[in-house]
């Protein structure tokens, strides 16, 4: 079976012995079958079982293996081997703009606190009936390209905005998601949901720069349900 | 004190249409000037000086240092607000910003009525 050489370029931090972070060079044997980063990075941890990262469904559903790739965010499970150009080592970080917690593992707690700050749950006080809420296939149709984020934060660490304010500023991941809620006919708190955004920092930092658009590893688009919630904002204010 | 995160400034929707609507002033006075040059205002001193004092240019150049001053004021807050943390700068950045813009409008249109 063939095989390949591949150099990589490794953030390694371990706060327990590390005074700082430092780029660690490395390099491993992978087989022909070994078709996507993950692949790669799993025979390297074969190889130094010291190096942390997070790692779960393998097949882009689970969000967990979001790094820093050659400078772009991504999921390693969903990055192809033959992409990088040979000879060249892949040089892996964690997310931008979040703690690390060792390695390439970050601290997700700001993510996940702005997450839940747009309630990401159906609200609707009416007595659920008999079978379900039903919807028009065109009321359905507003939720496609909103429901299938994975929360892997791609987007949110690559904006500069959100490495500001991620304390205030809501991100991508979470703005798509109070879209999700905020387009959904079955939801009943519309309106306290854009009364929760309409406010300089939690969704007007969006500068629309779109490197959101440019990472996700899904394809969505938060920009777009960024510009349809400040639409809406215009539509309930005029 | 306790440091909790307050937001919920009901304002962003507000400045971020204004911003957009002063834009859209700003590009209207640029093509009413572009073509004012186009039809030879700028040839001599009395020709442009007789463009601008005309009184819809004075109605209009006034709505544009307004609109310049306002839409300043956002983009200039938003660097504040992105990049300067600690609330007792940020608040004196605010407040100096403002008082330039308002003095900067009331010279401009100064400027513009003498004519």
């Amino acid at each position: 079976m063939t095989t390949r050489t591949l150099q990589f370029k490794i953030y390694r931090y371990d706060p327990d012995t590390d005074q700082k972070p430092y780029m660690q060079d490395i390099s491993v044997e992978i087989d022909a079958t070994d078709r996507k980063l993950l692949d790669a990075l799993v025979k390297l941890k074969a190889k130094d079982d010291a190096i942390a990262f997070r790692r779960s469904c393998r097949e882009g559903v689970c969000g967990s293996d979001a790094l820093n790739i050659n400078g772009r965010n991504g999921l390693a499970c969903l990055t192809d081997i033959a992409s990088f150009p040979e000879g060249k080592p892949i040089v892996l970080r964690p997310l931008p703009g979040l703690p690390v917690i060792r390695d390439l593992i970050v601290d997700m707690t700001q993510f996940f606190k702005q997450y839940h700050s747009i309630k990401p749950y159906l609200i609707n006080n009416d007595p659920p009936p008999e079978r379900e809420r039903l919807q028009s296939p065109e009321e359905r149709e507003e939720l496609n390209g909103l429901y299938e984020c994975i929360l892997c934060a791609c987007c949110s660490t690559s904006c500069p905005s959100f490495w500001w304010n991620p304390d205030k500023f809501v991100g991508p991941a979470g703005l798509l998601a109070a879209y999700r809620f905020i387009a959904d006919t079955r939801d009943q708190a519309t309106s306290e949901r854009l009364d929760n955004l309409e406010d300089p920092y939690r969704l007007f930092r969006c500068h629309t720069i779109m490197n959101c658009v440019d990472v996700c590893p899904k394809g969505l688009n938060p920009t777009k349900a960024i510009g349809k919630i400040k639409d809406m904002m215009v539509q309930r204010a005029i | 004190m306790v440091n909790r995160k307050i937001v919920g400034a009901h304002y962003g929707l507000r400045d971020w249409l204004a911003q957009r609507i002063t834009g859209v002033v700003m590009a209207v006075f640029t093509l009413i000037v572009g073509l004012g040059l186009i039809q030879g205002a700028g040839a001599s001193y009395e020709s442009w000086r007789g463009f601008m004092s005309a009184g819809l240019m004075r109605f209009v150049s006034f709505l544009f240092i307004v609109s310049l001053c306002w839409h300043a004021w956002v983009g200039v807050r938003d660097i504040w607000m992105d990049y300067i943390q600690p609330a007792g700068i940020k608040l004196t950045l605010h407040v100096l910003t403002l008082l330039a813009l308002i003095g900067y409008a009331g010279w401009a249109a100064q400027i513009i009525w003498r004519l």
